[in-house]
């Protein structure tokens, strides 16, 4: 069982859940998060002077799935959050130990 | 003629008013972009407020109500304010100090170029906005306004009817919007269809109540007295603008749920309706000019989303479309037993009436639309209207500002 983190373009989330959608990812924990990549932020000209802009709104999308889903699940999330600028965001997968579904108290493959 | 203090009270009143329109018109606009350009959409307002009101003393007042040049435009008689001083004008509000009545005039000048920047929020480079509008105040409000309003002008002798500026304003203000938005293009993401919802609707329903109290002062206070006239014009506005919202809402139930940001829409379309008319018509009428604006606006926004124009918060099709209307409206219901310098309209026996008000409407759309472009066009040679597409995709608030509405360390 594993987590994929995806951070990605704030505008790019309805095309990446559609396509985990049509994959059938239902389930996906969405938060607004500040971050910056190896460019550390934007540069933003003002008149003569240019500074930078370090941390830029971003989308993270995390979703917990099977081992062999990893794959299929990783590669919508690049074909829906994709530009090919700087900026489109970071895949971590991280190994979950276990997971539980409150309501039944289902664990394992049960309760993804 | 001397001064009447109760009239003066309430043009003060009023002027004061109108120009509380302006920051009602900043969160109207402001809630309706993305959080990343709350601010900046605020700003264009503001900054309104600063540039339009000082221009307006040095020569605005002037160009648009001193003496007549072939009925096009003003002299620089009143240049400076020369001229101008506590005791009335001979010709315009002969019962206030003309001081008064140039504060009044002043306000209406900065909420029509204010009202422009509703179309082309989240992409324009602020300096070419703030020449745009010095351009645009100047070759496009000055002279339409002289037309209209000032004694001489041409719409003015040829009988066209506005009360508080429908054409003047809305028509002057939407037009223009549309031909700088569609020369300037879409916000980047709009083709592709990226969410641009609202950032924050009770701003919205906010800048709408400002604009709701403030419209007293435009429209009643459009009499230039404080009696009779007043009252109707009080009572047309309110009835209009309560009709609109409440047609608007049952559209937006009809067609999907009953909707704050369609209410509020609403009410500003059944304003802008009514402001042409506000003085001219039995305050009754109010109800079928405010009915028809919702089923015309409404529909006007579909057909505008429909085309792909990114006119990005409807200015055209509510200012634009809904002052339109409104000008119609008043060659439809007005009646000379209102004002006695009104005029029968088509209900009353008096076909004429709407064909003077069409002229006007045609006439000053056209101008509108053609000298924005004009203008449009010479500022992005001059140093471009847009801002590079990095710039945009953080969000003008700190591209262009280097501020943000919103604090804390990260977002």
């Amino acid at each position: 069982m594993k987590k994929i983190e995806a951070i990605i373009r704030e505008e790019k989330l309805e095309p990446v859940k559609l396509l985990l959608e049509s994959l059938g990812y239902h389930g996906m924990t969405v938060t607004e998060v500040s971050g910056r990549g190896k460019q550390k932020g934007v540069p933003i000209k003002w008149g003569s002077k240019e500074y930078r802009l370090d941390f830029l709104p971003k989308l993270k999308i995390e979703v917990v799935v099977m081992d062999e889903d990893v794959s299929p699940a990783v590669n919508a999330i690049i074909r829906g959050a994709r530009t090919g600028e700087m900026g489109d965001g970071k895949i971590f997968i991280i190994p979950i130990e276990n997971a539980i579904r409150v309501r039944t108290g289902d664990s394992g493959t049960n309760a993804v | 003629m001397s001064i009447n203090y109760a009239d003066t009270a309430w043009m003060l009143v009023s002027a004061a008013m109108v120009l509380f329109m302006t920051p009602g018109l900043a969160f109207f606009y402001g809630g309706l972009v993305r959080r990343k350009n709350f601010l900046s959409t605020i700003m264009m307002s503001f900054a309104c407020l600063g540039l339009i009101s000082v221009l307006w003393v040095l020569y605005g007042y002037s160009l648009a109500f001193g003496p007549d040049h072939a009925g096009l435009i003003g002299g620089f008689n009143f240049f400076g304010l020369i001229g101008v001083g506590q005791t009335p004008s001979s010709v315009y509000a002969t019962t206030i100090p003309q001081l008064a009545f140039m504060a009044f005039q002043g306000m209406f000048a900065i909420i029509t170029v204010a009202l422009i920047t509703g179309a082309v929020v989240e992409r324009i480079k602020f300096s070419a906005l703030t020449i745009f509008s010095v351009l645009w105040f100047t070759l496009v409000y000055l002279p339409v306004a002289h037309w209209v309003w000032g004694s001489g002008g041409w719409l003015n002798k040829l009988g066209a009817l506005d009360f508080a500026g429908g054409t003047v304003v809305h028509i002057a203000a939407g037009v223009s919007a549309l031909s700088l938005a569609l020369l300037l293009g879409p916000r980047k993401g709009f083709k592709e269809k990226e969410p641009m919802e609202p950032g924050n609707i009770p701003m919205v329903a906010l800048g709408a109540g400002m604009l709701w109290f403030g419209w007293f002062g435009f429209n009643a206070g459009s009499a230039l007295t404080s009696g009779g006239l007043a009252s109707s014009a009080f009572v047309a506005t309110n009835l209009s603008a309560a009709t609109a919202a409440f047609v608007w809402m049952i559209l937006s139930w009809i067609y999907r749920r009953p909707s704050l940001l369609g209410v509020v829409t609403g009410a500003v379309a059944g304003l802008v309706a009514i402001t042409p008319a506000a003085g001219f018509v039995q305050p009754i009428m109010a109800i079928p000019i405010g009915a028809g604006v919702s089923l015309l606006c409404y529909h006007m926004m579909l057909f505008r989303a429909k085309t792909g124009i990114d006119e990005s918060l409807d200015v055209w099709a509510v200012h634009g479309m809904g002052g339109t209307w409104g000008a119609l409206a008043t060659g439809i219901f007005c009646s000379a037993a209102v004002n006695p310098a009104g005029k029968n309209g088509l209900i009353y026996g008096n076909p004429k009436q709407l064909l003077i008000q069409f002229i006007g409407v045609i006439s000053v759309s056209a101008f509108a639309f053609i000298m924005t472009w004009i203008l449009g066009k010479f500022v992005n040679k001059i140093i471009g209207l847009r801002v590079s597409p990095t710039e945009e995709s953080v969000g003008l608030d700190i591209s262009q500002h280097g501020e943000r509405a919103y604090g804390g360390n990260l977002r």
